[in-house]
């Protein structure tokens, strides 16, 4: 029975299952939260709807009611409300739950109908899934497995259409394999606002293609092949890489901004082979840059640091060089949370100043902000720094001329990027804790390599102050050393106490020690991220502007509040 | 001549010249029967049986090179040259003195039985058939009974001294199972030496007189005691087969239950002593076998070595008569080795129980019987 | 269930000495002795393979000499020892073939792994590998024991294709340039 619907909420009936669903919500959403599966190609929860592939096809039907009386009209034979089934089957993306409709998605129509959207969709498919990467994720698998008839009745020859087109530096088209869903159209006219997909000529010869002088080179390409269904799209980097099913999935968080996008890293036998978003909607919905998938080649880089003397020797070396005083600490806003925390420590236990570099670039007001460092409000809420770093370490520069500091521990900050003189640097001793070479890595006394983020645990704080976990998708480079370990060893050379290495026995101390992070652990960090306080901070004049699900609070006065994300549509 | 010569060098020379020749015959007989078992073995399952090596230029001789190959002869020597050039280890917690005297003691027995069996016969000037043996001693039977009943202390020696569960129990099994058919075996004889010692004749228990009593003329004077005393000879026969620990008798060595019985521990030269000793104890019952019951050196029943020789018209060349004399005992022992191997691959190995059972239920009495069924048949015909 | 009591024969006396069954069984092994020898002799004779013999895994070519691998790694994948390791790479154009795509760059099978199950030929979508009539694979060492592409393809040979389906597909390619039916 219809049970009497709170305010926002309709009520529906999805094979005999009565659910309550926000109001606007449509059916294949309504049916997933029953545990219903409705299949669908051009359908996606973050595009708006076409309903052109027609799969989603189910049959609707409303409570009948006298016309005249608006009365129920009960069915004798069932004691209940007689239902109007509407003749035609209806698609599920483009109709919204009404109250009291009634879905049926199991019924011989709704199979038929299925079974022949297939076989059309079938007709002029290559079925060359041998070589196709979508192969293992592909929704035309699944649903042919699943809906389609088996076998196919077609003898005629198949279209032939284009192959193998660059459709822009990162993906390849395969036209052949087209459904002609348009998801790929209407992303890049609705999110990534570069309107540079269509069809051209009709019916069967319909083609996916650029507009003439365009290419799909914007820095959001890459999400039309994650949202393809089918292998029509698919990255040139990925491309015959490896199949999908061999890959082992990772949550991580993308490094390149304060965005934080949720990703998710695909490895094999400790070799990532490609790094896709993770759907998270107070983040990144279901989306991530282009630049952010490239990051896993620093993983193989040439230029990776490897260790040249064991951890122990590193680390005697490190502490005669840091005990000799007048130490300055520049730590990373590229470190997780709980290096921070232990970057603080060693600064205590140096009685250290302790630095952060700022790098500021421009914000593409979606998923990349003007922030590019990952965990400036780590540092914020782990101590580590009070207010907000400068771009260039003026003040570390003038110490040094001043001879005030003669050591510098850098934590992978490059100090010659940041702003130090080749004089300057000649003149101090630098423990460099880092991932690559660079001039500072050149310039030191002691490098400890470390690891980057696919090789390691731990968390980062994005500009919304929601503090995010990301986990070791593969064994660390074998000549590097993991940061934890590194710090807290440090920590304990120089007098700073012993801290354990392991995630969960450190964050017992940062639970004790941080008031922001008292109530949590590691492993009580949901994997779409905590929502820390923010209002601490919100004095402090941050360089993000406007993004997905971000926007920047007014800064001067303190009152004004954390800025609460829009909610996404439910799921 | 060369027989003048030998016989008129000093005795300890002769003496020397003789055990060389034993050991220079046993040796290889050995080792082809063990190449001939392995030959046998593989006929009777269908296989052709070794046939690999090759010497090269042995190899390049047309047919009979590959005849010899495919007939797998080099595989003796090639056994042989491992056995003598392999690592001869001795296992660290053996008992070293006892352990290295066992083989030695196994071979002592074998090759000392050997001088007693006369292997062959000629005629001396006056038509008298002399035996050809290294030492035709008088007490024939009862030395080769008594010297190779020692065999069983190399048994015992070698199961105590490999200081290990298995060969201690073979040993055991071993001893206990020699002992219970040497009654059997004895007992079996008895009847033979009664029927030649006829009243008036000089006592004796040599082969000689064996061969001679089944050379005589006339119907039971002709025939073999194997067919004048069939109880007997079967007795001997499946006895023999027990004291040399032949299938079905070989449960002393069965490899099932006791990996690889006294002999576990050992390997390499010493392991080879007492695989030589095994054979040689074949040959030595074999032609103890066919001397006492079936005819000696006589080619067939009731044609004796010297009807046999005018035949041939060879009764005056003893040299060439001595020859075919031993050719024909020496084809009858073969015959017999070829038995035990023949057996050996037909009738399984018996369960201890049984043997034990076989051995003091059964044959035992059945010997005591026919003892004395033929110690009063011999009283009534000799009288 | 009732249990049946067997009647056995009493031995009779013969049976009993064991005698005449010792000789029957001389009878036997002597026939045996004498009669055709049943085995071969190994590296000069060979068995006769049956058809659909699980030898050795082998990657085969079509009649036109194409490599039919186009590196799936389905075997790879439903190999139960993990015993094949395939690197996927892209046919260049140019080669006449680049219309197939993909094609295994090393293609790898530790046949100290392989368990011949015949899985890899069962999946196989191109019918590029196929366990033949080949049954013997020894070396000295791990590495020799390792068949990579090279050898697969020496030992596999070329194997009679009843679709040509590649062939097809570019002569569709070819006809659809020629004339555009739209």
């Amino acid at each position: 029975m219809i049970q009497p619907a709170k305010p926002d909420l309709v009520t529906v009936n999805i094979d005999g299952k009565e659910v309550a669903v926000p109001k606007g919500t449509n059916v294949i959403e309504a049916a997933r939260l029953v545990g219903v599966d409705v299949p669908h190609y051009c359908y996606h929860p973050k595009l708006s709807v076409v309903g052109n592939c027609r799969m989603c096809l189910v049959e609707m039907g409303m409570p009948a009611v006298d016309p005249a009386t608006k009365a129920p009209i009960i069915d004798p034979a069932t004691g209940k409300q007689k239902i109007n089934w509407i003749p035609r089957p209806q698609i599920g993306c483009g109709t919204n739950a009404t109250p009291g409709m009634h879905i049926r998605t199991n019924t011989p129509l709704v199979k038929d109908c299925r079974e022949g959207v297939m076989e059309f969709l079938l007709i002029n498919h290559p079925l060359d899934c041998p070589i196709c990467d979508q192969a293992g994720e592909c929704k035309l698998q699944e649903q042919s497995t699943q809906y389609g008839r088996g076998y196919s009745r077609y003898i005629e020859q198949k279209n032939v259409k284009p192959k193998r087109t660059q459709l822009g530096p990162r993906v390849t088209l395969d036209d052949e394999r087209c459904i002609l869903c348009s998801r790929c159209i209407r992303f890049s006219k609705e999110i990534a606002k570069d309107d540079v997909l269509g069809f051209v000529d009709r019916g069967s010869y319909s083609t996916l293609t650029c507009y003439p002088g365009h290419e799909l080179a914007n820095n959001y390409s890459l999400n039309t092949v994650d949202i393809c269904p089918v292998g029509a799209l698919t990255s040139t980097d990925f491309r015959f890489k490896m199949r999908v099913w061999f890959l082992k999935q990772t949550n991580s968080i993308d490094p390149e901004s304060s965005v934080g996008v949720n990703t998710i890293v695909w490895s094999r036998e400790g070799i990532i082979y490609r790094l896709t978003p993770r759907r998270n909607d107070e983040v990144n919905d279901t989306w991530m840059a282009d630049s952010g998938r490239v990051l896993y080649k620093q993983v193989n880089d040439s230029s990776r640091l490897a260790a040249q003397v064991g951890l122990e020797d590193a680390l005697t070396q490190a502490k005669a060089l840091l005990a000799s005083g007048s130490v300055a600490v520049v730590g990373s806003g590229r470190s997780s949370v709980e290096e921070q925390f232990l970057t603080k420590k060693i600064a205590a236990a140096l009685n250290a100043p302790a630095y952060l570099v700022s790098r500021v670039g421009e914000g593409d007001k979606l998923l990349i902000s003007a922030d590019r460092n990952p965990n400036v409000r780590g540092a914020l809420v782990t101590g580590l720094i009070d207010k907000l770093p400068e771009q260039r370490l003026a003040a570390l520069a003038e110490a040094i001329d001043a001879g005030r500091v003669k050591t510098v521990l850098s934590i992978g900050e490059d100090l010659a990027a940041a702003g130090l003189t080749e004089a300057q640097l000649a003149k101090v001793s630098v423990v460099y804790l880092g991932t690559h070479a660079n001039a500072t890595s050149a310039a030191a006394k002691v490098v400890i390599p470390t690891q980057t983020v696919f090789e390691k645990s731990g968390t980062f704080i994005n500009q919304q102050f929601r503090i995010q976990k990301f986990h070791r998708a593969v064994p660390g480079f074998t000549k590097a050393f993991d940061d934890l370990v590194v710090l807290s060893k440090l920590l304990a050379e120089v007098g700073g106490g012993a801290i354990s290495s392991d995630l969960n026995a450190l964050w017992s101390v940062i639970a004790a020690e941080v008031p922001a992070l008292a109530s949590t652990s590691f492993a009580k960090i949901p994997d779409s991220g905590l929502l820390l306080d923010s209002t601490p901070y919100a004095a402090l004049p941050f360089v993000e502007g406007e993004t997905l699900h971000y926007k920047p609070a007014a800064p001067v006065p303190p009152a004004a509040g954390i800025p609460t994300p829009p909610k996404g549509t439910p799921a | 001549m060369l027989a003048d010569f030998f016989f008129n060098l000093h005795p300890i020379v002769q003496g020397l010249i003789k055990g060389l020749a034993v050991i220079l015959v046993i040796f290889p007989i050995a080792g082809v029967c063990s190449m001939a078992e392995r030959k046998v073995a593989a006929w009777v399952q269908d296989r052709p049986g070794p046939n690999r090596a090759v010497v090269p230029w042995v190899a390049w001789i047309p047919f009979v090179g590959t005849f010899l190959q495919r007939l797998g002869v080099f595989h003796v020597m090639a056994d042989g040259g491992k056995m003598l050039f392999k690592e001869d280890s001795t296992p660290g917690h053996v008992n070293k003195f006892y352990f290295i005297a066992a083989p030695v003691l196994a071979m002592i027995p074998a090759l000392t039985t050997v001088t007693t069996v006369p292997f062959g016969a000629y005629l001396d000037a006056a038509g008298k058939v002399i035996p050809l043996g290294l030492a035709p001693i008088d007490i024939g039977i009862l030395a080769v009974f008594a010297v190779s009943s020692l065999g069983v202390y190399s048994l015992i020696l070698a199961g105590w001294a490999s200081n290990s569960k298995y060969p201690f129990l073979g040993s055991v099994r071993a001893s206990a199972q020699l002992i219970s058919y040497e009654l059997s075996m004895t007992l079996a004889v008895v009847p033979v030496f009664l029927w030649i010692n006829v009243p008036g004749s000089d006592a004796t228990l040599g082969f000689g007189r064996v061969v001679e009593l089944q050379s005589q003329p006339g119907f039971w004077g002709g025939a073999w005691f194997g067919f004048l005393m069939p109880i007997s000879a079967f007795i001997f026969l499946v006895a023999l087969f027990a004291e040399t620990n032949r299938q079905p008798f070989d449960t002393v060595e069965s490899e099932a239950d006791l990996v690889g019985s006294f002999h576990t521990e050992y390997g390499a030269f010493k392991w080879g002593l007492f695989f030589v000793a095994e054979y040689s104890h074949m040959i030595i019952g074999s032609a103890v076998f066919i001397l006492l019951f079936f005819g000696g050196w006589n080619p067939l029943p009731w044609v004796p070595l010297a009807t046999f020789a005018e035949w041939l018209n060879i009764a005056d060349k003893p040299v060439v008569l001595g020859i075919v004399s031993i050719v024909i005992f020496l084809a009858k022992v073969i015959f017999m080795i070829f038995v035990f191997m023949w057996v050996r691959w037909t009738v399984p190995r018996f369960r201890y129980d049984q043997v034990m059972k076989l051995g003091w239920q059964k044959l035992l009495p059945l010997s005591i019987a026919n003892l004395i069924f033929y110690a009063v048949a011999i009283a009534f015909i000799q009288k | 269930m009732a249990v049946i009591q067997v009647e056995r024969k009493p031995l009779s006396f013969a049976e009993r000495t064991y005698i005449p069954q010792v000789l029957g069984g001389l009878k036997t092994t002597f026939k045996h002795l004498i009669s055709k020898k049943q085995t071969l002799e190994y590296p000069e004779q060979r068995p006769e393979i049956p058809p659909g013999y699980r030898g050795v895994p082998t990657l085969v070519k079509d009649p036109n000499g194409r490599e039919k691998c186009v590196s799936c790694q389905l075997c790879e994948f439903v190999c139960p020892p993990k015993a094949i390791r395939i690197t996927p790479g892209e046919i260049p154009a140019g080669s006449g073939r680049e219309h197939v795509e993909k094609a295994p760059k090393a293609f790898d099978i530790d046949m100290l792994r392989c368990i011949y199950c015949g899985y890899c030929q069962e999946v196989c979508p191109e019918e590029a590998i196929f366990l033949q009539n080949q049954f013997s694979m020894s070396g000295y060492t791990r590495e020799e024991m390792v068949n990579h592409k090279d050898k697969l393809y020496e030992l596999g040979g070329t194997l009679p294709d009843q679709h040509f389906k590649w062939d097809k597909k570019k002569a569709a390619e070819i006809a659809a340039a020629e004339h555009p039916s739209h």
